[in-house]
């Protein structure tokens, strides 16, 4: 039945005993209605954070704004970037009871490394779990 | 309030003693009491009796409660303006038609290409029979409804690990579930295993119920028979002359049913807000907002953004730019100003309210809602499924596929809701598409349900809340615990500022919210400058 019209919507129907290498690939997306399958920082930004901050990070202006994520000072402290992804405010959502740990702490340290950040300070899934 | 003494004192005034004294809860009693609350908060045509003597109110956002409190405010001799940052007034009461273009964050613009007089409701599309509120201005301005079908008995129920991923009928779903239901209570009945719950009187009236409710045989068995097949439909079905007699049909195994998960999508149309009759307006939800913007456009400034919302002793400044000439400010004042700006927008603009309206505001999340129309060549789901209205449910990305509750039987072209999800994964994965690719993706899934789907498809165009502009989500999201800890806070005054919109009402999310928030705060407002 699952006639691909694009290689990157793949349906994921079961993701039992699926290999790890494709585990690390954007095709995870629609996986599960209630948590994110993607389990790499990168594929979980494409996934879940683009949809407002954009695919490069630059964000978007409207009637109000979500902040770019490049060279952003604030990402700086990952304690701030912890709690936005796990408990939202303002209008970030809470994204924590969609993620584990394990992704929470992924999708933060990819986000800062990367669109012209560097804070080289990983955080860790224990890091994450703190703050539930 | 202090003009008017006992004897003259109205139902309405009593209540609102009755709220100020002794809070909500103490409100709605007193409200049952009196025969008001059974189902809405919408008593009829607000009364905003006394002189306003000329006071003036700012309006933020020109969707419905923007214009309800307009067009009320007005009326009661109030001078009122309202600042509004699209283009248009309705806000999500809103349809997308051919020759349309929408822009979304991110600088994607979707160009409607559906054919003339086929529409898609982005935002919302249906209005229960009590919802009064939105049901009374419709009636007031001559907005045409018609019914809006959410139960389809022959629409599909369809899961992609369920009967090898064949749709079923819903018909046939909520008859077998019911069916194996009664006969299994039926049989712990016979067997006395009931005895400590049911007395022996009663459990005769329960067998002969559950005889009724699941169309059991005299033996209490749901099978294949005529009986069943009443309610699930036939093999073959009751014809005339010789081809007259019906052939029964087979139920489904009730393991299959249970792990099927489909009894998720029975209860749907049992819920208050989904139980029949539901209406739409003929030819788009936005003829609601089309209807009030008559009655306000004067008073609409449009493209106006808002940067700044500041109050002092004598009065509000609202400091705004036009969007198509950026970077110089602007400023309206008035005594009072209703702002139905969104939250995730609200919380990024400069405003000098306490520090609980101000938590309220910053607390709420916003559900990023998708929604996706497609247009066919036909309407296949009729001409070859039977499918008039209502709604097909499936564990796919989709989550379900609406058609159209209107101009059946047209043999041109036609529009159906190819994809809905709110506030799931599905949700934010959408989101995160190109409009392009969501629309594959939509095509995709669908065509699991509708193999016509690759042959009829011919083009389609998706909202994605969180992208859109004027609002950054689709509804306030609450949970229980963040209304214990700011409903009160955002909906409460705040010097000459007060909040409205669905996110301040217990019908997120619903038109009716928006209405009966908008009322609800005119109506202290006005009280609050009697008192003056």
């Amino acid at each position: 039945m699952c006639r691909r019209t694009t290689v990157a919507l793949t349906l994921a129907a079961s993701l039992v005993g699926m290999p790890s290498a494709l585990a690390q690939s954007a095709d995870l997306r629609f996986g599960n209605p209630t948590r994110f399958m993607p389990q790499s920082g990168e594929a979980l930004y494409a996934a879940v954070c683009q949809g407002c901050h954009m695919p490069a990070g630059v964000g978007a202006v409207g009637a109000g704004a979500y902040p770019a994520l490049t060279n952003n000072p604030r990402l700086a402290v990952a304690g701030h970037a912890l709690a936005m992804v796990v408990k939202g405010r303002k209008g970030m959502p809470p994204l924590g009871s969609l993620l584990n740990d394990q992704q929470v702490a992924a999708v933060v340290n990819y986000v800062r490394t990367h669109f012209g950040n560097d804070f080289r300070d990983e955080v860790t899934a224990t890091d994450a779990q703190a703050l539930r | 309030m202090s003009e008017r003494d006992d004897t003259t004192m109205r139902r309405r005034d009593l209540l609102a003693l009755v709220g100020t004294a002794a809070g909500g809860a103490a409100m709605y009693r007193a409200m049952s009491s009196l025969g008001l609350a059974a189902e809405s908060t919408y008593t009829g045509p607000i009364r905003l009796d006394g002189d306003a003597k000329g006071a003036s109110v700012l309006i933020l956002g020109a969707g419905l409660s923007g214009m309800v409190a307009a067009y009320e405010l007005r009326k009661a001799g109030y001078r009122v303006q309202v600042l509004e940052y699209n283009n248009r007034a309705g806000g999500r009461c809103w349809s997308l038609r051919g020759g349309d273009t929408y822009t979304e964050l991110g600088g994607a613009t979707q160009r409607c290409e559906f054919d003339s007089g086929l529409y898609f409701n982005p935002g919302p599309w249906r209005i229960p029979y009590h919802h009064h509120g939105v049901l009374d201005y419709c009636r007031q301005f001559n907005v045409a409804l018609e019914p809006f079908i959410q139960v389809n008995y022959n629409a599909w129920l369809h899961s992609q690990r369920a009967f090898d991923g064949k749709p079923q009928r819903y018909r046939q779903v909520q008859a077998d579930f019911n069916g194996h239901v009664a006969e299994l209570l039926a049989k712990a009945t016979s067997q006395r295993k009931l005895d400590a719950a049911v007395t022996l009187e009663d459990q005769e009236i329960l067998l002969t119920a559950l005889r009724n409710w699941g169309a059991l045989d005299e033996n209490y068995a749901y099978k294949t028979n005529l009986v069943a097949s009443r309610r699930r439909g036939y093999d073959k079905d009751p014809g005339g002359g010789l081809a007259g007699p019906p052939i029964p049909s087979k139920p489904l195994a009730l393991s299959d049913l249970l792990r099927s998960r489909m009894w998720q999508s029975l209860i749907v149309g049992s819920n208050y807000q989904f139980q029949t009759t539901l209406f739409q307006p003929v030819g788009g939800m936005d003829m609601i907002a089309r209807a009030f913007t008559r009655q306000v456009s004067d008073l609409i400034r449009f493209n106006a953004k808002v940067t700044a919302i500041r109050q002092d002793a004598g009065g509000v400044t609202v400091v705004y730019e036009d969007t198509g000439d950026p970077g110089k400010p602007l400023r309206a004042t008035a005594d009072w100003c209703l702002c139905t700006i969104p939250l995730p927008i609200l919380s990024q603009i400069e405003i000098n309210v306490g520090a609980s309206m101000q938590n309220a505001i910053d607390a709420v999340p916003y559900a990023p809602a998708v929604k996706i129309g497609l247009q066919f060549k036909r309407r296949f789901w009729e001409q070859d499924d039977g499918i008039y209205g209502g709604i097909s449910y499936t564990d796919l990305p989709i989550r379900m596929i609406g058609y159209p509750c209107t101009g059946y039987g047209d043999t041109g072209k036609a529009v159906l809701l190819g994809a809905y999800e709110i506030f799931g994964t599905y949700a934010y994965e959408f989101t995160s598409l190109s409009p392009a690719e969501r629309v594959a993706k939509a095509v995709e899934d669908g065509s699991s349900i509708h193999p016509q789907y690759g042959r009829e498809f011919e083009n389609g165009i998706s909202v994605a809340w969180h992208r859109n502009p004027s609002v950054l989500g689709c509804e306030g999201n609450w949970t229980d615990e963040m209304r214990k800890q700011h409903y009160e806070n955002l909906c409460a005054i705040d010097g000459r500022i007060l909040l409205a919109g669905e996110h301040a009402s217990y019908w997120g999310g619903w038109q009716e919210g928006a209405i009966l928030s908008s009322l609800d705060a005119i109506g202290r407002l006005h009280r609050r400058v009697l008192a003056g």
